[in-house]
């Protein structure tokens, strides 16, 4: 399987129901063996930075088995609009 | 019946210190332990151990004088700076038993994996961001261990 952002993009998008999704190719060569991400969801509401990373896991469980490395920062909604650059 | 005392002591984490204790009050047959624990189980109960023995425990790629990797240099640095010297530090390049083995454990894909009082508090993203929203300091503080940077803080006020 090759795993690209979009793909984990997209996935998040699907099944975390996200508003806003960042995916980037963080490996020197953009060799798609780590990747950085940025998720907003209202998923996310109610729950510990633990449980939010769980939930991410579980999405991309296939994914992860074939990148080295993967950095995730989990926002709901609302921390979305205060942390957003304005 | 032996074996699904055990296979159902198993189920249930921490099931170590479940079924050790039970062994002695159930009169069963003893039977070669390997028989039925295959090594995968044997890995699970050692981490079980591992993660109990010591206050603050992490699995990182290479060690803290010299780790491997950039994740596992962030866990390192961030203890550090919190002066936390007492830790365990295990090594999972140097045994792909132990790296297969606490991904299941914790059901956490990646390494470095951080627990704190045998607790998972999880990887390197999680351990920043607590380092730097200040639950840290406090997760330090429920195990008695005052943080490096409250110390400094106090001291320069």
């Amino acid at each position: 399987m090759v795993v690209t952002a979009e793909l984990i993009r997209e996935k998040l998008l699907k099944e975390l129901a996200a508003v806003h999704v960042d995916v980037e190719d963080t490996s020197p060569n953009r060799c798609a063996a780590s990747f950085k991400a940025l998720i907003v969801s209202s998923r996310f509401e109610g729950k510990a930075l633990l449980q939010r990373h769980r939930l991410v896991n579980g999405v991309l469980a296939e994914e992860l088995k074939e990148v080295h490395a993967f950095e995730q920062k989990t926002l709901t909604p609302q921390q979305w609009e205060t942390q957003k650059p304005q | 019946m032996n074996h699904l005392v055990r296979a159902s002591a198993r189920c249930l984490r921490p099931a170590s210190l479940l079924w050790r204790r039970a062994v002695p009050v159930v009169p069963v047959p003893v039977v070669p332990v390997g028989r039925f624990l295959s090594a995968a189980t044997d890995m699970q109960q050692t981490l079980g151990e591992m993660v109990k023995k010591d206050k603050v425990v992490v699995f990182i790629k290479g060690t803290p004088a010299q780790p491997m990797c950039g994740f596992s240099n962030a866990v390192i640095q961030i203890l550090r700076m919190h002066g936390v010297e007492d830790y365990a530090a295990y090594n999972v390049l140097d045994d792909q038993d132990l790296r297969q083995g606490i991904k299941e454990f914790s059901n956490w894909p990646t390494i470095p994996q951080v627990y704190i009082n045998s607790e998972f508090l999880g990887g390197c993203d999680i351990l920043l961001q607590m380092h730097q929203n200040g639950d840290l300091v406090e997760e330090l503080n429920k195990l008695g261990i005052r943080s490096a940077l409250v110390e400094a803080e106090t001291e320069s006020k």
